[in-house]
């Protein structure tokens, strides 16, 4: 279990003043100035050295990440974005910070703008984040009053915050549809290559980060990046925050060290299962786009990137969701392919005609009315949609019901021989005249 | 140069190639419906997903480019494999997408036989569906006159929101909604403002944009196709003539890098209707004040007894602005037998003397060579209306960089940003003095393009403005053996030919309006000209194709042959000699028009010394070789003309130079015929007192 002293977001339920001086009593803004000293090498070297890796869902090294923005400027300016459209069903942790610690977030974009040459940081929220709109413009103005950023500022570098509110489509948490919504377009993904740290915001170089990654680096430079590598398992490394949602007792946004087990993070902070251990039907680890895993497989598994994969899911943003046993699965999977056939952004064929085709049959599925070959043809559905789009909206959007079908085939097709196995008067088909 | 194999074998190609133009390279076909060589890449469809090693999921040819590919861990050069399996099944799983929600209605469909989504659906697709649910239904769209919508049909490839906003410059297609709900609409349920709007239908791979006016009319596999050349302007767009039987069904674009890339206007393309409507099928007499059909040798006869001791000098021939070259060549033969220097072929009036050299008249630097102009003036001209595609192609060079455009003349859009500098002649000579900073633009310009419009030359002090016009020009670099940034945007398809031809007064001769005005002539040759009013007195011979307003100031009517029925050559503004085809028969006893003349010589007594269209071209040729040179741009010394418009010296007015075009789509006679155009034109009217108020 994580000790206090090497928690991160100390602020994280709201317990203590989100404002400028008490953010500085916990540790924020403290040698800002001596870090960016510390030069742009530097910092991505000790970024590198954490093994941080981003916090966004795919989990890339942010300080590689980092390295790839051009060392030097070509006469085009760069651009750090922060992607605070954090919309994955299940996911409530970049609210926390922002609401709570956002001036972590804010010292973070001095420092990661610094490391990659940029002088002015976009942080994109999500529309439905009102009241978070309002909490980090306002740490933004006190930051601005205290001469912590700005054209001119006690850190001696010219750097700009501006905050923009999206108007709440999921697509646009994906970096290029983000960066095509931040420059006033119709939020739809961009083809890469191009990457963003070649060609990204007005065709500039840009690296998106998640505000997760980027509100612990400053924590990670001051006390070093060994310091947050020596947390959790080889290549998982550091600490996380996880945020337990359905059947626990006490659903929490908790910080924890990665690789803590499924078991420990829902009895130490959960409260335990809701009804027992023996309750537990599966979960979805890490926000709805990832594939459940059922109970016997996690309840003991590490929650990190790596050991989730190798169960055929993942560990994405670190959104536990809990399922117990009164779950009706297949309708709760089916709500998913829902949500995903509604945000799908319809630029390209196979999520815009797919995803609407998915969701039609797992609503018939949910009740039992299909055939059993349908499962296959499901299943094979999903696998045209994964890897064959332009983001990987599709393949969020496959993996749920590829996990589905892969560990409650059975649960489908009790499911369908109980509907055929009693009578329904079908609707008799009318031909449109 | 990167080498790259493609299914096994090895191509060279140029690192920012993408990976489906490598493709096409090494002979592997591709199939595609959202990407388009002229349009942006837009990488929606997903059809041309193939297979690269080493990557891991399939990649979008038309987006990949050749430089992205890593090589092999060995060095080996990267692999495309676009018939493995993976590619099928990606292949197959698209098109499947695509399909569950088109309608199966291709036998009611117009765009069956000639369908990108019907061909590939055999070539790549799967024989059954296992989609069961219901089909998406989506509502029709009202988009304008000329483009009937199925919304049903859509795919999503956007190609006509990129063809609008890239192209044409307007923003008036676009998609609403997200996901499965996504709509192609104009929103307001207006018609788009663009000339070139009927390109959408064509590039639309499936049925869901087809052209409104031939709709249900149609089946491609019923039609011969005729390769021509469009006369409804002077651009000379190449077109395929589309004919049914002896009926013209409907014209198409076919690709002509220089002139039209792929595009024609809706002008071109819906001319169809005017081709059948008001046509002159037989000759006509006018006796008693009235009109009266007629025999060929009635006809003939009263122009023989008409002309019987008329003083040759009394007899005059103007020729309008769809007159190929070959009649218009007879013609002059003709005059000249009779003995007559009175000849004019510049029917707006333009003050232009093919005698200046053909620089003068004609836009040296040819319309692909405006893609290289880096500032480019236009004096009284509006290429939107008065050569649509001349505007696409200055569109696209503002496209790919910076382009300062200025404009003397009347405040219009011309879909790119272009300055206004000022009304009429006064701006012009403020130029030519350096006292506008546009001036010193177009000096500081390597290739500065000057174009002078009708809407300045067909005025009085015409010529004044050429010379005031080509002073700049020379003043400013514009002319140099390399670049002849000089040029004068005709609006007429015949004009350049007939100006070739030397079809102007000759000594004492009497000019358009000599010709035209009361007590000018007793006997008057028209040849096509619709544009004129002839004052009452002078005995007017009219041949031509439509019943307008030439024929109705005629005492004799001799019915002629319309572009698509004879094979005819024109120069177009650049100066390049192109030739028509014959996609059918003239109607009833109309005749092609070269014919007509050779018989009508014979009548009266000069016999003109050929008989087939063949020894007319030969002699043709024999006087003016350039015409023999099909498709070719004939040399002319720039400098040296350009030097001799400038000293022409002369007072210019003050008046502010009128559009050259009034109606883009009424220009001449078949137009007039055409209900689509009218119906066009009734729009833009319409929505020109809307944006006044």
């Amino acid at each position: 279990m994580l000790s206090d002293q090497d928690r991160i977001f100390t602020n994280l339920y709201g317990l203590h003043s989100p404002g400028l001086e008490a953010a500085r009593k916990r540790g924020a803004w403290d040698g800002t100035k001596f870090l960016l000293e510390m030069g742009r090498d530097w910092i991505i070297e000790e970024m590198k050295a954490s093994g941080l890796r981003g916090r966004g869902g795919a989990g890339f090294p942010t300080g590689l990440k980092w390295s790839f923005m051009p060392k030097k400027s070509d006469g085009r300016p760069h651009y750090l974005v922060v992607n605070a459209d954090e919309s994955e069903p299940g996911t409530c942790k970049d609210r926390e910070i922002m609401r709570h610690d956002p001036h972590l977030l804010i010292e973070g974009c001095m420092l990661a703008s610094f490391a990659m040459g940029a002088h002015a940081c976009y942080v994109y929220l999500r529309g439905e984040y009102v009241a978070e709109k309002h909490a980090l413009q306002r740490a933004v103005d006190e930051a601005y009053e205290a001469r912590l950023v700005g054209q001119s500022n006690v850190h001696d570098y010219p750097f700009d915050i501006y905050v923009h509110h999206g108007a709440g489509a999921y697509i646009c948490g994906e970096e290029t549809a983000l960066i095509e919504s931040l420059e006033g377009k119709k939020g739809m993904p961009r083809l890469k290559p191009p990457f963003p740290a070649n060609m990204g915001l007005y065709g500039c170089p840009t690296t998106v980060n998640n505000v997760e990654s980027i509100a612990v680096a400053g924590t990670i430079l001051r006390r070093g990046g060994a310091w947050f590598a020596g947390l959790g398992g080889k290549n998982n490394t550091g600490t996380k925050l996880f945020c337990v949602s359905g059947h626990v007792n006490k659903p929490c946004n908790v910080e924890e060290e990665m690789g803590i087990t499924f078991r420990e993070l829902i009895d130490k902070h959960c409260g335990g299962m809701r009804g027992g251990w023996d309750n537990l039907l599966c979960s979805i680890p890490g926000g709805s786009s990832v594939p459940l895993v059922p109970g016997e497989q996690i309840v003991d598994a590490k929650m990190d990137f790596d050991t989730l994969r190798n169960l055929g899911s993942g560990l994405g943003t670190a959104a536990v969701i809990v399922l117990d046993k009164s779950t009706d699965i297949v309708s709760a999977i089916a709500r998913i392919a829902y949500f995903y056939k509604h945000e799908s952004c319809g630029q390209c064929t196979p999520c815009r005609e797919g995803t609407g085709w998915m969701w039609r049959v797992m609503l018939r599925m949910a009740e039992g009315r299909a055939q059993k070959r349908e499962i296959d043809m499901l299943l094979d559905v999903t696998k045209q949609i994964e890897g064959h789009t332009i983001c990987a909206l599709g393949d969020a959007a496959a993996w749920p019901i590829q996990g589905l079908i892969r560990h409650y085939r059975s649960e489908i097709e009790k499911r369908i021989d109980r509907y055929s196995a009693n009578p329904h008067s079908d609707p008799v088909p009318m031909a449109a005249e | 140069m990167t080498k790259l194999l493609i299914d096994g074998t090895e191509v060279d190609v140029p690192a920012e190639f993408t990976l489906l133009q490598a493709c096409e390279v090494a002979g592997v076909e591709i199939p595609r419906f959202c990407f388009h060589e002229r349009l942006s890449i837009a990488g929606n469809c997903r059809m041309c997903l193939v297979e690269l090693k080493g990557a891991p999921k399939p990649v979008a040819s038309c987006a990949y480019a050749v430089k992205d590919c890593r090589p092999g861990p060995n060095g080996e050069p990267p692999e495309v494999l676009t018939r493995s399996g993976t590619t099928k099944k990606a292949r197959e799983g698209v098109m499947e997408f695509l399909l569950i929600n088109h309608p199966l209605d291709c036998p009611i469909c117009d765009q069956g036989g000639h369908c990108d989504l019907q061909d590939q659906a055999m070539a790549y697709g799967v024989d059954s569906t296992r989609y069961g649910e219901n089909k998406r239904a989506v509502e029709e769209k009202y988009i304008g006159p000329l483009v009937r919508t199925a919304m049903n049909r859509c795919i999503h490839c956007t190609r006509c929101v990129r063809f609008l906003a890239e192209v044409a410059g307007v923003p008036d297609l676009g998609a609403i909604g997200r996901g499965e709900d996504m709509e192609i609409t104009s929103y307001l349920e207006q018609a788009m403002h663009s000339e070139l709007q009927g390109n959408v239908a064509d590039l639309c791979p499936v049925g869901a944009l087809v052209h409104k006016p031939q709709s249900y009319n149609v089946r491609p596999w019923e039609l011969s196709k005729t390769e021509s050349v469009d006369v409804m302007d002077a651009v000379g767009s190449a077109i395929r003539v589309d004919s049914r039987g002896r009926e013209v069904m409907q014209i198409e674009p076919r690709v002509n890098e220089a002139i039209n890339e792929e595009w024609i206007s809706d002008k071109t393309r819906h001319v169809v209707d005017g081709l059948r409507m008001q046509r002159l099928d037989r000759p006509f007499l006018r006796e008693n004040g009235r009109l009266r059909p007629a025999s060929w040798a009635e006809a003939f006869g009263a122009i023989k007894t008409r002309l019987q001791g008329v003083d040759p000098k009394r007899v005059g021939a103007v020729v309008g602005d769809l007159a190929g070259v070959e009649e218009t060549f007879a013609l002059k033969a003709l005059m000249a037998a009779i003995g007559t220097p009175n000849l004019d072929c510049r029917q707006a009036g333009e003050r232009i003397d093919p005698a200046w050299g053909r620089a003068a008249y004609t836009l040296g630097a040819g319309i692909a060579g405006i893609e290289e102009a880096d500032a480019i003036l236009l004096v009284g001209a509006n290429p939107r209306t008065e050569a649509s595609l001349l505007n696409v192609r200055i569109r696209k060079r503002w496209r790919m960089g910076p382009l300062p455009v200025g404009v003397i003349g009347e405040p219009v859009d011309l879909t790119y940003p272009s300055l206004q500098l000022g009304a009429g002649p006064e701006t012009l000579a403020d130029l030519a003095a350096g006292r506008h900073s546009f001036a010193q633009v177009l000096k500081d310009a390597a290739r500065p393009l000057v174009i002078v419009g009708m809407g300045a030359l067909a005025r009085p002090d015409g010529a004044a403005i050429l010379a005031a016009a080509a002073a700049l020009a020379r003043d400013v670099g514009a002319v140099t053996p390399e670049w002849n940034g000089f040029g004068v945007l005709q609006t007429a398809a015949a004009r350049v030919g007939a100006l070739d031809l030397g079809f102007v007064p000759g000594e004492g001769g009497l000019d358009f309006a000599g010709m035209t005005a009361a007590g000018g002539l007793d006997v008057l040759f028209n040849l096509g000209a619709d544009e004129v009013e002839v004052a009452p007195g002078a005995f007017v011979i009219y041949q031509g194709t439509h019943g307008d307003r030439g024929a109705s100031r005629a005492d004799v009517i001799l019915p002629g042959a319309a572009y698509t029925e004879k094979s005819a050559t024109y120069v177009n503004l650049e100066g390049r000699v192109q030739m028509t085809n014959r996609a059918g028969f003239p109607p009833g006893d109309a005749r092609e028009d070269w014919a007509v003349i050779r018989a009508l010589s014979d009548v009266i007594g000069h016999r003109l010394p050929f008989d087939s269209l063949g020894a007319l071209r030969r002699a043709l040729y024999a006087e003016h070789p350039h015409f023999a040179g099909i498709d070719a741009v004939a040399t002319s010394d720039a400098v040296a003309s350009l030097e001799r418009v400038a000293t022409l010296g002369g007072s210019t007015q003050r008046d502010a130079f009128r559009p050259g075009v009034a109606d883009f789509y009424l220009t001449n006679p078949i137009t007039r015929a055409s209900r689509v155009l009218a119906e066009c034109s009734g729009l833009a009217r319409s929505r020109g007192l809307e944006a006044a108020e």
